[in-house]
């Protein structure tokens, strides 16, 4: 492989060391923590809990100094690409930059240390800012009741659903099926049957939208809903929308609006105003919260008029006299969805954006979003030297929307690399991959969401990147099979992974050393195999 | 840009994408955008108006808890490489969120005593929902039963998700501040397919855990016929022949939860040695701020029997092909985004950023620390309730031990009590009332403890309580 090292670059020592968790550092006695003063009296023996309450061995945690701590964290922190340090086009996810403002804002604490508990009238400038976002969230998306507490996208979908359902029930209806297009995330599916109703699959036209002879077929009176993403996971917008509306409300079921892909039409276009009774939002998504390498996100919803009586608790309401409190749930709502007031943290950096922004500027950032998505669209079919349009071709459509979905199918069939080849010889050339393998309908697919915050030359070294990687499988496909070369682990097997699971390190707690200087170790018991 | 598109203006990108009918032809009815030194003065201006744990003796608590967050976990939770990433799809540059992850699996697996654990899930009450789920997938029952020591959003929230996925939901009421072990086992039938209570309970008090999950195997009577228990199922229902939205036929015990504070777990006898099969909780307590309720996570640990059925991301351990130990996001055969409809949750990220504050916090902590932070609260929470429970027109709720939190009966209307407390800078405590439907909740204060509120602070309660008390009679008196 000494061709292919002088492709890779070196690689910082410390990215390249050998795994050792915080629980195989440090050593016996070892601490960070100070307890505060012992100011009461610590009872006698069991007298303030008896032993059969008691644990017998204190948890193998981590015994180590906070030098350690810091040094081990930093460590790990180094292993990991971030959105800060390059692009990171991961289609449907809506890496857009995050302005480090809200995280400022948040920390105040006057918010980061509000209790869920406080009492209204000593916690107005949280509800204020509830209420705030909940217009605004209502404006954006045409649908004017707003409840901001579901935790996540899927959490949104659920309450979505289950709205659905309670509306149905409200009118003495049964109705099971849910219609998902087979371009849906995989959240809708899952959501539907967690929900205790059906899936039912909706074919796609050759256009990449809802195929309506196939919707017209299955809408019939025992569908509930039909769960859309406008503009969906190919990155088109369905121009049969009114049509579509139209046929599910003709035979009674609601429209829900799956928001991953707000970002393609915040103030352009309104899922109220499309027909859709029911959106979630990802705060994380549209609205910028840094993904946290999975999470926190915030999956607030709208609703129309006529789902609002069903809206779970937390609803924030402004009284007569201008103050602000939670309204009590309505007798027929669905129920609490979890505790507490919703990811509040959330909301403020949310609400941070939308005041930054403003509506002129939500629109912009669409605007840009999409003019991003379709000019690295461009570039990549528009690429010669390589041909990376006969590689890699649009799965759909001429324009896209805020993202794209491409096809690595004839690169397979040409190069004998797949996308995910592809995939892993960008991480050598310094960016993070689009989503791969998604949606399900496009063979080899790679769906790339550039987001409004990248700049023309970003693009344009993605684009050239692609073409350097396909012009070099032209001379050696082996590259590309054997990448990445330049990270601080290489392919790693998933399948022993999953087979063999293991899930957790197996701490050796070791005692202080004894009188005689021996240190005596055993293995902690009730550890998983190994 | 446009002429590389083969488009005149952005405007033409949307006219030949979008219908005429559906577009916003009037500008967002938002304000307009400020600067980033704006922003932050209105949103400044709006945590003015908020009186945190910082502004006002508090002991607020019923689920989340003002503890101290150590310095290193703002410091490592705000590097780009933790807090901008997503979830980690592509594990080659994702060591660092991955190890993370695992390590932190392998803390709440030592907390819990319970041999595996997720990567984290939204947060209390939806875990405990979640491990609902969970049991319906693994034994097909229509059951579930619950201790009225649930938290009351607990206890809502499984509610919600219950009747969405079909299940019937029983409450056994509390006897001397606990479960009544006696309702508890006659409730728990051949048709339950879990039980639920908390650790300690709602009102502070600790559960005899142990005797609790004996008494759930031992009232379901189908307990141990031909040898037909939870090992049954214990095999590869997922990743097999694919039967992952399908219960198992009907045999197995009920799925003991437990929702269990993860900070009193260093001197409580863990839910593992209790015979629990699935403890969730609320993390907040470990490292998380209070945020006014959120984001923060919940964790999500089981007996292995229930790996591949558990909600949210998993990381695990492998090698590269060089055989270099790595970790990648495993058992995704589970997942959504494979296994859709069959999937075992709809749950897509976990709450990773939090998680890391976790295993960060229980790192600072460490294997010492969890136990004097433990012995600490369980010490002056005795104490505020003896110092409390002396005070003229205070009972205690129950008599049972208490670690970090307890319930007060007061002979005076909570909110009054607690409004002449706070004229003097102490939140005594939360009116338990307006969390909670229940009758028996009439008149409770619950006050919680953290390693921030010193003897001087219980005291000044205690002065603050009694004086409150002393004027709530006289008015009435008058």
């Amino acid at each position: 492989m000494s061709a292919v090292s002088t492709l890779t670059g070196s690689q910082p020592p410390l990215q390249r060391e050998r795994a050792v968790t915080i629980f195989q550092k440090g050593a016996p006695g070892r601490r960070a923590f100070r307890s505060p003063e012992l100011d009461v009296p610590a009872g006698e023996g069991d007298e303030l809990l008896p032993s059969r309450l008691r644990r017998s061995k204190p948890p193998a945690l981590p015994e180590v100094s906070e030098p350690e701590i810091v040094r081990h964290y930093v460590g790990l922190s180094k292993r990991n690409f971030d959105l800060d340090s390059g692009f990171y086009p991961l289609g449907s996810c809506t890496m857009k930059h995050n302005p480090r403002l809200h995280e400022r804002a948040a920390a105040l604490p006057g918010h980061a240390r509000l209790h869920p508990l406080q009492d209204a009238e000593r916690a107005q400038g949280a509800l204020e800012l509830m209420f705030n976002l909940q217009r605004a969230l209502a404006e954006i998306s045409g649908l004017e009741h707003v409840c901001l507490a579901p935790s996540a996208g899927s959490h949104g979908e659920l309450a979505g659903v289950l709205l659905t359902r309670a509306y149905h029930e409200s009118r003495d209806e049964v109705r099971r099926k849910v219609l998902t297009p087979d371009t849906a995330h995989g959240t809708n599916p899952a959501t539907v049957t967690m929900a205790g109703l059906e899936v039912v699959k909706l074919a796609t036209n050759d256009a990449g939208g809802v195929d309506l002879d196939d919707l017209r077929e299955k809408a019939d009176s025992d569908v509930a809903c039909l769960m859309l993403t406008n503009p969906n996971t190919l990155g088109l917008f369905d121009p049969n929308i009114e049509e579509i509306a139209q046929i599910v409300h003709g035979v009674g079921a609601t429209l829900y609006y799956d928001g991953a892909n707000l970002n393609a039409v915040m103030g352009l276009s309104r899922p109220g105003d499309m027909g859709f009774d029911i959106v979630h939002f990802n705060l994380h998504k549209s609205f910028t919260q840094p993904h946290g390498g999975g999470g926190p996100g915030a999956g607030p919803i709208a609703v129309s008029e006529r789902i609002a009586p069903f809206l779970p608790p937390g609803q924030v309401v402004r009284g007569e006299d201008g103050t602000f409190a939670f309204a009590p749930a309505a007798p027929s709502s669905i129920g609490r969805l979890r505790g507490f007031n919703g990811n509040y943290g959330c909301f403020v950096r949310a609400y941070a954006y939308i005041c930054s922004l403003g509506g002129d500027g939500l629109r912009d950032a669409s605007e840009t979003a999409v003019l991003n998505a379709n000019y690295l669209l461009a570039r990549l079919q528009q690429t010669v030297e390589p041909d990376v349009r006969s590689y890699l071709p649009l799965a759909y459509g001429q324009l896209c929307m805020h993202e794209f979905v491409l096809s690595g199918g004839p690169m397979r069939r040409a190069l004998a690399i797949k996308t995910v080849d592809l995939a892993k010889r960008l991480l050598d050339f310094g960016f993070h991959p689009p989503t791969v393998y998604f949606p399900l309908l496009v063979e080899e697919a790679l769906m790339v969401e550039p987001t409004e915050t990248e700049t023309k030359e970003t693009l344009d070294a993605f684009a050239d990147a692609v073409a350097a990687i396909i012009a070099e499988a032209l001379k050696d496909p082996q590259i590309a099979r054997d990448a990445p070369y330049s990270t601080p682990v290489r392919r790693l097997d998933e399948v022993a992974a999953a087979k063999r699971p293991v899930v957790r390190e197996r701490p050796v707690v070791r005692e202080r050393p004894a009188g005689n200087g021996h240190a005596a170790g055993h293995k902690h018991p009730g550890g998983h195999r190994r | 840009m446009l002429a590389a598109i083969g488009v005149g203006s952005v405007e033409e990108l949307f006219n030949r994408q979008i219908p005429e009918t559906v577009r916003l032809r009037q500008p967002l009815a938002l304000p307009d955008g400020e600067g980033e030194q704006e922003v932050y003065a209105h949103l400044r201006e709006l945590a003015q108006r908020n009186t945190s744990a910082e502004d006002e003796l508090s002991f607020l608590g019923a689920g989340m808890y003002d503890h101290y967050v150590p310095a290193i976990v703002d410091m490592i939770t705000e590097r780009s490489e933790f807090l901008t990433p997503y979830t980690p799809y592509q594990p080659e540059i994702s060591q660092g969120g991955l190890q993370a992850m695992f390590e932190y699996q392998t803390a709440i697996c030592e907390l819990t005593a319970l041999p595996v654990s997720n990567a984290s899930s939204y947060e209390g009450p939806s875990a405990l929902a979640a491990a609902g789920y969970l049991a319906k997938l693994h034994n097909g029952r229509r059951r579930f039963v619950i201790s009225a020591g649930l938290h009351p959003h607990a206890a809502e929230t499984l509610r919600t998700h219950a009747h969405g996925y079909g299940m019937e939901v029983e409450e056994v009421p509390l006897r001397d501040g606990v479960t009544d072990a006696q309702a508890w086992a006659h409730a728990i039938d051949s048709d339950t397919s879990a039980a639920f209570f908390a650790q300690p309970n709602f009102y502070g008090a600790v559960e005899d855990a142990e005797a609790l999950s004996a008494a759930a195997r031992h009232a379901a009577p189908e307990h141990g016929n031909a040898g037909a228990g939870g090992q049954a199922n214990g095999g590869d229902p997922i990743d097999g022949a694919g039967s992952g939205g399908e219960a198992n036929a009907v045999g197995a015990d009920p799925v003991v939860v437990a929702q269990v504070d993860p900070i009193t777990l260093g001197i409580l006898k863990p839910p593992g040695e209790c015979g629990v099969d699935v403890a969730v909780g609320e993390g907040q307590p470990l490292g998380n701020r209070l945020d006014f309720g959120g984001p923060s996570f919940g964790f999500f640990a089981a007996r292995e029997e229930y790996l591949r059925r558990m909600p949210g991301r998993i990381a695990g351990e492998t090698v590269d092909v060089d055989g270099r130990r790595g970790f990648v996001l495993t058992l995704q055969t589970r997942e959504q985004h494979i296994r859709r409809e069959k999937a075992t949750s709809n749950i897509c990220t976990s709450q990773a950023l939090n998680a890391l504050a976790a295993v960060v916090y229980l790192s600072w902590l460490g294997r010492a620390g969890i136990v004097e932070l433990g012995e600490l609260l369980l010490a002056r929470t005795s104490y505020a309730r003896r110092a409390l429970c002396a005070i003229e027109g205070v009972e205690p709720f129950c008599e049972q031990p208490v670690i970090r939190e307890f319930a007060l009966r007061l002979d005076a209307d909570v909110a009054a009590v607690r409004r002449r407390c706070k004229e003097v800078g102490v939140n005594p405590g939360v009116d338990v009332q307006a969390l909670s439907a229940r009758a028996q909740d009439r008149g409770l204060l619950l006050v919680a403890l953290t390693e921030r509120r010193s003897r001087a602070d219980i005291d000044r309660l205690a002065a603050a309580l009694k004086a409150a008390l002393a004027a709530e009679r006289e008015v009435v008196s008058v």
